[in-house]
């Protein structure tokens, strides 16, 4: 903590802070009001008598009907969750099995070979797609779900190996051993031992994954075409944007509905996410 | 019950020799405990009976299989850990419970054992929390209780008390030396501390740099210590060492330093004849150090001047400059000496200790 007088705390602590949440959260404040603001007033001009830009006295939810019986945004909704979700699962499992052996199996060049998966994870997805648009022309997955649920780990899965990894080694391997001598064999120890204690890192790679394919962009954009397979974030911008004009209202209620998943999973597992990038089992 | 035998075991990291042949036998329910400085090797050694760590060469048995490429579960051995490893996610039930749930007992069995271990560690009343909950003696016992619900034919103790404050480490050091008596279980006990080793060891390994340096009864150790570097580990405050040269002077040898000139007698300086005109390292003991009276021999006296006077209540510790060396004398603690007073000390001829300046072994 800041210590000394009080102007310092302000100076130092609080101001900055309060500048910091504005900033983080003007973007989502903005992102509502936007969606409850009926169309009278989202283009009125700033000049005008009445221009009231950061309050409505007519909110309205026309923009979010407007969403679900003009759209298919139902439908985006179930096809982003169903992907983000597999593809998570698929990760984290390849994940959990690679961190555990690049931690704790000493094979040789485990070292650099954790190095390696974890620069594939810098690979841009700018450059990867074009190759991949090709394997999955090629396997006749175009358009469909499974272009992307077995696209997004190439990058979910590296990701998770790295967080996975640095978490198993912070785990003492004592506990290992103990169980090792204690009857287990080297899978029952990981089984019900070390994944039980890494249950916080699981968590935090899960989340963060689950966010990563969920707002996930350009494979989607290229992958998938027709109207109803496509995820949110391309569903609302390629049918809501249509040449230069821009649904301002409906953008803003799909941002906004397709943002309500993401915030209640990180809310749910708060916690655990916490302690999970901060590393603490112990003993 | 069984007996541990290790045979010409070496272990290298790379090229790391950090256990050079070392040959040991463990007796059937015996306290051996393996102490020596960081490094030393006794760790390492302890993990491959253990099973955790592979054998570079050499031979381990237990009872009268070799184990060497017996996995850890197979080896009917418990350990205990220095951080205690209890398993973070468990109740102390549950963690008591694991090894036996991995080795498939009936249910009824599991419960009678860990009953059984629960009161025989005092810890009934905490089955149910969880680890992190237990305070570091307490956590102590689960370990300890983890180990003995398997009833296994070896112990393993990795420093195991060396997370605990002082007075709970005297405390759980009885209860460790009460334990042994009452399940005589073969014991081996790492540590790196001298005192624990000499109170619960029945005999005592010292190892230096992955070599076993003595091999013995905790007073055979303080008594006869194998070399130099046992003598000086052994024992606390640490044994007085002098540089002498061995002379002979009138038929007699004599130690010689600056300031220091000792007549060796009967066995000692028998065999310190046979080494006449060499360099030599002397060792005294403190508590074989007093003030000179009328008894003592010229020949076992020497002048020293105190630098620092320690008051312990049952003793007082006076770090004196004799000659070159510095010698550390324990006294009687009615003696009223203070800090830069000259006096004379005596030692006491049969409790010498002569070690070859070269080899560092006992002469």
């Amino acid at each position: 903590m800041i210590e000394g007088a009080a102007w310092r705390k302000w100076v130092f602590y609080n101001i900055p802070l309060i500048i910091f949440v504005i900033v983080l959260l003007f973007p989502f404040y903005w992102m509502i009001i936007t969606t409850f603001r009926p169309d009278g007033e989202l283009y009125r001009p700033w000049n005008a008598r009445n221009y009231m830009p950061f309050w409505t006295n007519h909110p309205t939810i026309e923009h979010i009907q407007y969403l679900f019986e003009e759209t298919n945004f139902g439908r985006w909704m179930l096809n982003t969750m169903f992907i983000a979700l597999v593809s998570t699962l698929i990760s984290l499992f390849c994940g959990v099995l690679a961190g555990y052996a690049l931690a704790r199996l000493n094979f040789p060049f485990a070292g650099s070979l954790g190095t390696v998966i974890f620069i594939t994870y810098l690979v841009p997805q700018t450059l990867l797609f074009i190759p991949l648009a090709q394997i999955i022309r090629n396997f006749e997955l175009g358009d469909t779900p499974w272009s992307l649920i077995l696209t997004y780990p190439t990058f979910l899965i590296p990701f998770c190996t790295w967080l996975m990894m640095g978490y198993f080694k912070a785990i003492p391997k004592e506990l290992e051993e103990c169980a090792r001598i204690d009857g287990a064999s080297r899978w029952k120890a990981m089984v019900y031992i070390i994944i039980p204690c890494a249950v916080p890192g699981i968590l935090s790679a899960g989340i963060i994954a689950f966010t990563l394919s969920w707002n996930e962009f350009i494979y989607a954009l290229v992958f998938l075409s027709s109207p109803d397979q496509k995820t949110v974030p391309v569903g609302v911008t390629s049918e809501l944007i249509r040449g230069d004009v821009f649904f301002w209202g409906p953008l803003m209620a799909g941002a906004l509905l397709g943002s309500i998943p993401v915030a209640i999973v990180y809310s749910f597992f708060v916690e655990h996410y916490v302690s999970g990038l901060t590393g603490s089992v112990k003993g | 019950m069984a007996e541990v035998s290790l045979h010409k075991v070496n272990k290298k990291f790379d090229a790391n020799h950090v256990v050079k042949d070392v040959d040991l036998e463990i007796r059937d329910k015996e306290f051996m405990v393996f102490v020596g400085p960081s490094g030393c090797g006794k760790t390492t050694t302890l993990r491959m009976i253990a099973g955790l760590e592979a054998i570079t060469s050499g031979d381990i048995r237990i009872g009268d299989t070799v184990v060497n490429e017996v996995p850890p579960m197979d080896r009917d051995i418990a350990m205990v850990f220095q951080n205690y490893a209890l398993y973070p996610h468990m109740s102390v039930a549950s963690n008591l419970a694991f090894g036996l749930k991995m080795r498939k007992f009936e249910k009824s069995e599991i419960e009678s054992r860990i009953k059984r271990a629960a009161t025989i560690l005092g810890i009934e009343t905490l089955l149910e929390r969880k680890p992190r909950l237990l305070s570091g003696g307490q956590r102590q016992r689960v370990a300890l209780g983890r180990a003995i619900v398997r009833d296994p034919a070896v112990f393993l103790f990795d420093e195991p008390l060396s997370n605990l404050d002082a007075k709970l480490r005297v405390q759980m050091r009885v209860e460790l030396k009460k334990l042994h008596e009452r399940l005589a279980v073969t014991s081996i006990y790492v540590t790196h501390d001298q005192v624990e080793a000499m109170t619960l060891g029945d005999r005592v390994v010292v190892m230096k740099d992955g070599v076993v340096q003595q091999c013995g009864e905790p007073l055979e150790l303080y008594n006869t210590p194998a070399n130099r570097f046992v003598a000086g580990f052994i024992g606390s405050p640490a044994m007085n060492f002098a540089d002498v040269t061995l002379a002979e002077k009138n038929g007699r040898v004599v130690a010689e330093a600056q300031g220091l000139s000792i007549g060796l007698s009967g066995e000692l300086g028998a065999r310190a004849r046979a080494k006449a005109n060499r360099q030599a390292t002397l060792g005294i003991r403190p508590e074989d150090l007093h003030v000179a009276g009328a008894g003592d021999a010229p020949e076992h006296c020497f002048e020293a001047s105190v630098e620092v006077v320690e008051q312990l209540g049952s003793e007082i510790l006076l770090d004196s400059r004799v000659g070159t060396s510095l010698f550390v004398a324990s006294i009687e603690p009615t003696m009223r000496v203070r800090a830069h007073d000259k006096l004379k000390l005596a030692l006491k001829p049969e409790r010498l200790h002569l070690f070859d300046a070269e080899t560092e072994a006992a002469i």
